[in-house]
């Protein structure tokens, strides 16, 4: 199994060098063969990638210890589920799955436009073969997923205890296939740029994978958010960290893109800064992935020890000196065809989005390569926190939010005052009422955040606005009901309302991001049971402590739970809560038998009950400090006795014990602490990312119009291919 | 208005905008940071009490916890020199022997005392053995 993973991986490796040969021979010489040759070794590459990651997917399930990398991931006491997803958490393992995801885009992609973009193709197919030659190269001669255990190995290391949450089976996947997808955008811009095709065809082509690329990204950042706030001790959801900022650039120019994109569609501008923001976007996406493998700066989410960094820093110059030489050698085919009429026109409104959108970025990359410029200047490497990305990264956002509302309603060319006041009275109004009611509510604590809220109103009611206008002017030519007026609408126009209900999404996440920010509050106190404290407008009361031991489906021990159940009372509602610290036993040989349950790895589990109005939060820290004496006593005991035991009864007594223990802290706990949060309003930043990703559905859901253009496209490709075989060449 | 001043006008504007957005940021960033250290650059360079550091280095093996407080040493990711380090606050999960930390530090007597709630620790999903040290 090792070999034939092995051996897949040197197929596609050969397959991506034997591509892009072939390709650009087809190009050149203008052999169809060879590029249809060329397509298929991406095809065949997707298939050998497939066949490697279920092997290795195999290996993890069975707990075949043979594979080096199943053995220091994984563990016959890891649950099924999370064996599957154990795959992704070591470095070779991760760069098989964006192989695996990469194979699979580009081979899509390049089976959908078989019959189109011909003069494009090939170069496209090119690009993203390179792509598939590196990660697969990587594999093969860098990071093997497919190494010799060195020793027989009878158990595992296991996967780390914080990645076993449901979000490890979503949360990379999703973060993988943005990146992935986003270099078939960056390949099919290559491409335009080398045939000097930069009409808008490529854009539309590869529009429905930009989308997709951006709204599966997006929904990963939200799922890394999600994870991180119900998963980790801290009780936040995004702490600006090099990694966490690399995912957030790449989307933020993309969203760039996809709002430029039609002021070139419909009035052939911007080409330059189009192809720029996608060449930018393919760049930064790998760029993400640079940063977690290099170790070139601190992240909690880098990889231990990685020799990546020089060839993805390769890469990375490769792509950019590249990008730069093409759309300089290019730039008097990238002349607009227009220019702005007016500031107050929609391409003014995109523009300034755009620019706002690029400064986020712009900020978002300082801060995140910081030490590294500081490093440069003064010798010595310095680091900035959340306060310096927040002073400017707030009022940009605001600035966003009230571009959202104008952008959609405000007319082409040049607005009128007459349009404007038809199109923006009412928004505005209604954001005023919302500003004027939360400040009669007392909601003045926080001066962005009642910005945030009323900006919000005026977003939301300029697309409620143009629904209604829409659904009434359906009405007045068809009989349907105004439900069936509004469906009809929104499918007669996906990408018009599907944009609509993203930014709708967008403004709920960040009303809640304001909100959660700005009016949070958290106690870090220490408690007896019986002990009570106050955050907020909650009294939380410690009951009792609780203390579990919990077995693997195997009837090994998996875990040791010590924690407490809560009573959290406001306004005479009450509700128990429960949160613990788990346990995992190390599997270090030179702890004793009692203590390595103690000194192993241990995860918080979070107490949390989310509501629309706030979330109630709670995580404990039980103090084992007291237990230690008894765990000692046990280890010497066992040392004592280890000969005279069989296995079985050394388990047998083991698990006595470890109950003796777990009883002796239940009936006589010492003080826990704990950390108590009321967070307001954060359920509405996971509701805005499910938002955003289903009108990003929507809007890249395929129309009639798109099918119809293919069938056109096939039936030219047809009469092409006929005409060439009647008529000498 | 002649069209090509106009747009001569928004370009010099924007750019200025650029310009001043760039400056601030550059200016807030710089005064606004803390300085990295590894262990032995904190141990050789007489750091001024009182003033904050970001310290980054692996946890020395023999920490102990007292209530809420946490005594450990960080030395240097590649290397031996150490100092010793308070913590009060809730430890990260991760928070072990030999992981690798990130921690906001203040120097008071001997000792450096961590700011609360600073305290990192690198991500576990990717902390296989390091394949160049060990």
């Amino acid at each position: 199994m090792l070999l034939a993973g092995q051996a897949c991986l040197i197929v596609a490796f050969c397959c991506a060098l034997y591509g892009i040969a072939a390709s650009l021979y087809g190009a050149k010489a203008h052999r169809r063969e060879f590029v249809a040759s060329g397509r298929r070794a991406m095809y065949a590459l997707a298939g050998a990638t497939t066949i490697a990651f279920v092997t290795l997917e195999l290996a993890f399930v069975r707990s075949d210890f043979d594979f080096a990398t199943v053995a220091s991931h994984s563990s016959t006491t890891t649950p099924l589920f999370y064996r599957l997803t154990a795959m992704w958490s070591s470095q070779e393992g991760s760069l098989l799955l964006w192989l695996f995801l990469l194979g699979g885009w580009s081979t899509l992609i390049l089976y959908l436009t078989r019959h189109r973009l011909r003069v494009l193709a090939p170069y496209a197919q090119a690009v993203l073969l390179g792509f598939g030659a590196f990660f697969s190269g990587l594999l093969v001669f860098a990071e093997t997923p497919f190494a010799k255990s060195p020793m027989p190995v009878a158990e595992g290391a296991g996967l780390n205890p914080l990645l076993r949450d449901p979000g490890m089976m979503i949360h990379p996947p999703m973060l993988y296939s943005g990146y992935t997808l986003f270099a078939i955008p960056f390949a099919f811009a290559v491409a335009a740029l080398i045939t000097r095709r930069l009409d808008a065809e490529w854009i539309r082509s590869t529009r429905p994978f930009t989308l997709a690329a951006w709204c599966a990204l997006g929904f990963g950042i939200v799922l890394g958010a999600r994870w991180s706030y119900h998963e980790l001790d801290w009780g936040g959801y995004w702490m600006w960290d090099p990694v966490e900022n690399a995912s957030l650039m790449p989307w933020l120019t993309a969203t760039a893109f996809l709002h430029s994109v039609m002021i070139q569609e419909r009035r052939g501008m911007l080409r330059i800064w189009n192809v720029s923001l996608v060449l930018a976007t393919g760049v930064l996406a790998i760029l993400g992935t640079f940063l977690v493998r290099s170790g070139v700066l601190n992240s909690i989410h880098a990889f231990g020890a990685s020799t990546l960094g020089v060839p993805f820093l390769l890469l990375i110059a490769a792509m950019i000196g590249g990008s730069i030489a093409l759309v300089a050698s290019r730039a008097d085919s990238l002349r607009s065809e227009n220019r702005i009429d007016s500031l107050l026109s929609r391409e003014a409104i995109f523009l300034l989005n755009n620019l706002l959108l690029v400064a986020l970025c712009f900020v978002v990359f300082w801060g995140t390569f910081f030490p590294l410029i500081a490093e440069a200047v003064t010798g010595v490497q310095r680091n900035i926190g959340p306060p310096v990305y927040e002073q400017f990264v707030v009022p940009l956002a605001l600035l966003l939010v009230l571009a959202t509302g104008i952008g959609p309603v405000i007319a082409w060319r040049r607005a009128t005052a007459s349009n404007l006041k038809r199109n923006l009275t009412k928004p505005a109004l209604a954001g005023l009422a919302v500003c004027a009611v939360l400040i009669a509510l007392g909601v003045t604590q926080s001066f962005t955040a009642l910005l945030m809220f009323t900006l919000a109103a005026f977003v939301v009611a300029g697309v409620v606005q143009e629904l209604f206008r829409g659904v009434r002017a359906r009405r007045a030519t068809s009989r349907e009901s105004a439900p069936v007026a509004l469906v009809s609408l929104v499918r007669r126009n996906r990408r018009r309302y599907g944009g609509y209900i993203v930014h709708v999404g967008i403004v709920t996440l960040f009303v809640g991001v304001a909100a959660s920010s700005s009016f949070k509050h958290v106690q870090d106190v220490a408690l007896r049971p019986g002990q009570s404290a106050k955050v907020g407008d909650y009294t939380f009361t410690y009951v009792k402590p609780t203390a579990q031991l919990h077995p693997a489906a195997n009837g090994r021990l998996e875990r040791i739970a010590f924690g407490a159940q809560l009573r959290v009372e406001r306004n005479g509602k009450k509700t128990l809560l429960n949160t613990s610290k788990d346990y995992f036993p190390s599997q270090d040989g030179s702890l004793g038998p009692v203590s390595r349950f103690f000194d192993g790895e241990t995860t918080t589990e979070v107490a949390l009950k989310a509501s629309l109005h706030n979330d109630v939060w709670a995580a404990v820290a039980p103090d084992i400090v007291k237990l230690r004496d008894r765990i000692e006593e046990g280890d010497k005991l066992f040392d004592k006795a280890a000969d005279d035991l069989t296995p079985e009864q050394s388990e047998e007594f083991l698990a006595l014990a470890l109950r003796g223990l777990t009883g002796r802290y239940a009936e006589n706990p010492p003080p826990a602490r704990f950390r108590l949060e009321v967070n307001p309003m954060v359920t509405w930043i996971w509701l805005g990312g499910l938002i955003v990703l289903i009108g990003g559905i929507i809007a890249g859901w395929p129309s009639r119009r798109g099918a119809t253009r293919t069938v056109k496209a096939r039936y030219a490709a047809r009469v092409g291919t006929e005409v060439r075989e009647r008529v000498p060449v | 208005m002649d069209p090509s001043r106009k747009r001569t006008i928004r370009f010099v504007v924007a750019l200025s905008a650029a310009v001043l957005l760039a400056g601030a940021l550059a200016y807030t960033s710089f005064s606004a940071s803390t300085e990295a250290r590894q262990p032995s650059e904190l141990a050789a360079a007489q750091p001024t009490p009182g003033k904050k550091y970001q310290l980054v280095g692996k946890v020395v093996p023999g920490y102990t916890q007292k209530g809420d407080t946490t005594y450990f040493s960080v030395r240097d990711r590649n290397g031996k020199a150490s100092v010793p380090v308070t913590y009060s606050g809730s430890l990260p999960d991760p928070f072990r022997a030999d992981r690798e930390i990130v921690v906001d530090v203040v120097k008071q007597g001997n000792v450096y005392v961590g700011q609360k709630g600073s305290l990192v620790t690198k991500c576990p999903s990717k902390f296989t053995a390091d394949k160049t040290n060990t």
